[in-house]
């Protein structure tokens, strides 16, 4: 394999506090030298002047669908959409068909992942088996497995029981172990179509209050001092559950956070068309709480940005909006979303998308520092291209964005994973890179 | 004139207006011989009925038949809708066979705006979800208009499950528009959320609404507002907000009694309440059908005048 000199390019590396133009020569599956000027006579020599070289995004909220929902998005196109989006690696959700709720299942995710060869896949493991919220799923052997599952969800279900989360969350501590929990009150939340308040009101759709969310996220937090487990709260949507991850961190709790690229711009308003590509989980809500989960994931309240890609085929979706399934997809878009509308400077635009997820899930090989001898995950980046989607060119197998016809700015030029180009010049490489 | 009505929102005063002139003039067609205009000889139109309803895919139905239109009535039960077929797909069939309006009732809400999307013909909103209703409202303006002959400063009080109520939302809409002032009476459980967000006034107590009023609008409590917990007993209800006689004595002596139907007697009101002169339930029905027309006529027919029309 050729080595790769990245020319010119504005390292932004937060994890080793990089931001600078530099050269960056990559040999084999490693970085082998950053410096300003490194000059190279049979490197593969690519042009990065006016681009960001940063680590690759890191995902730590992806449904790839496999198995049981091929129809809908696969490991691999999945993993393909994640590369053109300028990830390197992805955490693939449990709620799959069968259930990733056991070795078996997170073993053939992660080998389905390393077939595609285009992204790591890390497979989540179910907390409850079959994320019914009855008892624990074998956690243990999930951690054991080839896949080294250390990340625990029941995804878009809520684990109700506070006892059962209880005993999940000190169980996980036994691996080391994050674990995230849907967090929608289930009574509260019961027949919710849509954010409860004006809008919602004038449509004639049952609400889902935002205090169903903020409910669950406050018995979780007094769960997670009972027990020193590390709480990840996935897809924050509501200025009161920033209130309280900010007062819980403020007072030492060992948690993160992620946001979502839609919840950092979309709101409840454009459900006036009742057209359910804006039906997500949890439900888009008002331009406050869209502020307010800017500010949070500006100050670090919020560590950083997750997909929550979620695809779903046009015969499901297209239906009428109570029969219609929650989740858009994200992968293609989140970059060119979070940087047309979160307001991040490049260090923690990187820092949100890539170094905090990999910190959060443990990820040594990604997220910086891209110092010589790191594995080059690495992907480039034209911070202020604008551009729109276009849903029929997309490497995801669904086409249920909400993001099409809207301005984005910021697009992946090249994704390099395991110093190999998985994306070049924007475009899949098919392993030709 | 508008293309579809999926919502009051569609309309604007005006509009409203020239539908209740023209069922004014097109209601002494019942009264006729020959019960039948030619206007829309040649038209097909489809009642696309997902849910269950008796008194409005008849007055639907009766409407076109009298503008002479060709009806299809379609039900979800016993279709291919049970069979797993789409809206869309539906939506298509029925627009490949050449319709040229759907009237639509559908239990989720949204769903008339939706295949309005997917179809070249016309489509009407016969009640969708808990979103809206609004050739009920159209009706019961028309009916409020035999009585009163303005709207401006008109006061209506609509009582009990607004919550869950299309009716109730196209009626507020509507209302408001022409300038009528709305009151929502019930137990918070059956308000809607966000309520103050409507431009109405909110209060749980019927006794201190009731003499202040125009219209008394008592909207259908259903039993399982009981099973899902919104309140404790029908008969608390009944006790607490039912239009009974003795509350009924409170109102002016001009003020009416509407309710949209099918009614509860003896929970959200009595069958003395419902009967008495100042009643006019039985009204709003026989009203629905020249409304309805008015609005096919308008909506499929063209502008000429129903003078001309009739003497075709």
């Amino acid at each position: 394999m050729r080595d790769v000199l990245l020319k010119g390019g504005r390292v932004v590396d937060p994890a080793a506090g990089r931001d600078e133009v530099a050269d960056v020569l990559l040999r084999a599956s490693r970085v082998a030298g950053i410096a300003p000027e490194i000059s190279s006579d049979d490197a593969d020599v690519v042009d990065c002047r006016g681009l960001v070289v940063a680590p690759g995004f890191v995902d730590l909220h992806t449904h790839l669908r496999e198995p049981g929902r091929e129809d809908a998005e696969t490991v691999e196109t999945g993993s393909r959409a994640a590369a053109l989006g300028g990830y390197t690696a992805v955490c693939a959700m449990a709620n799959t068909d069968p259930v990733a709720d056991n070795a078996g299942i997170v073993e053939q995710v992660a080998a389905f992942g390393r077939r595609a060869g285009l992204v790591d896949v890390y497979p989540v493991g179910a907390i409850t088996v079959g994320l019914k919220g009855e008892r624990l799923a074998e956690m243990g052997e999930m951690a054991t497995s080839s896949a080294r599952v250390r990340f625990f969800s029941d995804d878009g279900r809520c684990v109700q029981n506070a006892a059962l989360m209880r005993r999940a969350m000190e169980y996980a501590r036994t691996f080391d172990a994050i674990i995230a929990n849907h967090a929608e009150e289930g009574d509260l939340a019961a027949g919710g179509q849509m954010n409860e308040g004006d809008v919602s009101s004038i449509l004639g759709l049952p609400g889902i209050p935002a205090e169903a969310e903020e409910l669950i996220v406050a018995r979780d937090l007094a769960l997670a001092r009972l027990t020193g487990a590390r709480l990840h709260v996935p897809h924050v949507s509501t200025a009161g559950t920033v209130a309280l991850i900010r007062a819980a961190k403020a007072a030492g709790a060992s948690i993160s956070a992620e946001v979502t690229p839609h919840h950092l711009c979309l709101t409840e308003d454009l459900i006036r068309t009742y057209d359910p590509v804006y039906k997500v989980a949890p439900p888009l809500r008002t331009k406050a709480d869209v502020e307010a989960l800017r500010d949070a994931l500006l100050d670090g309240t919020i560590d950083c940005v997750a997909t929550d890609h979620a695809p779903h085929t046009q015969d499901d979706k297209e239906r009428e909006w109570d029969a219609a399934p929650c989740g858009m997809v994200g992968l293609e878009t989140a970059l060119g979303v979070v940087c047309a509308e979160a307001g991040l400077d490049l260090t923690r635009l990187v820092e949100r998308m890539s170094t905090a997820p990999a910190r959060i899930r443990g990820l040594s090989g990604h997220g910086g520092p891209l110092n010589e001898g790191a594995p080059a995950n690495i992907t480039v980046f034209d911070p202020e291209a604008a551009w729109t989607i276009d849903a029929a060119t997309m490497a995801t197998r669904s086409r249920n964005t909400p993001f099409v016809g809207r301005e984005l700015k910021g697009k992946v030029h090249h994704t390099i994973y395991g110093g190999r180009f998985t994306v070049r010049e924007g475009r899949i490489t098919n392993g030709q890179g | 004139m508008i293309r579809h009505l999926l919502s009051i929102r569609d309309l604007d005063p005006d509009g409203i207006e020239k539908i209740l002139a023209t069922a004014a003039s097109l209601a002494d067609v019942g009264s006729r011989q020959v019960k039948k205009y030619p206007t829309l000889r040649g038209r097909t139109i489809v009642n696309l009925f997902y849910e269950s309803s008796t008194r409005t895919r008849l007055s639907f139905e009766l409407a076109a038949k009298r503008l002479s239109a060709d009806v299809l009535n379609f039900s979800a039960s016993g279709s291919s809708v049970e069979k797993g077929e789409s809206l869309k797909d539906t939506a298509q069939t029925i627009e490949a066979m050449g319709v040229d309006c759907i009237v639509v009732r559908h239990k989720s809400s949204g769903a008339p705006l939706r295949l309005s999307k997917w179809v070249s013909a016309n489509v009407i909103n016969a009640g969708d979800g808990m979103h809206e209703h609004p050739t009920q409202a159209l009706l019961d303006l028309y009916t409020m208009r035999q009585h009163f002959p303005s709207f401006a400063g008109l006061r209506v009080a609509i009582v009990g499950d607004v919550r869950h109520s299309r009716v109730a939302r196209s009626d507020v809409l509507a209302l408001q528009m022409l300038g009528a002032e709305v009151t929502l009476v019930g137990p918070p459980t059956l308000m809607p959320p966000n309520a103050s967000s409507w431009g109405v006034e909110l209060t749980a107590e019927i006794e201190e609404v009731l003499p202040k009023i125009d219209v008394v609008y008592v909207l259908r409590i259903q039993l399982e507002r009981m099973e899902a917990g919104f309140l404790p007993s029908l008969s608390e209800y009944s006790r607490l907000w039912g239009l009974d006689s003795r509350r009924a004595a409170l109102l002016k002596d001009d003020a009416l009694i509407m309710h949209p139907g099918p009614m509860n007697r003896g929970v959200e009101v009595s069958a003395e309440a419902a009967e008495l002169p100042r009643s006019v339930i039985t009204d709003q029905v026989a009203n629905g059908i020249a409304t309805r027309m008015a609005l096919l006529y308008l909506m499929l027919g063209g502008e000429h005048s129903v003078e001309a029309s009739a003497s075709a």
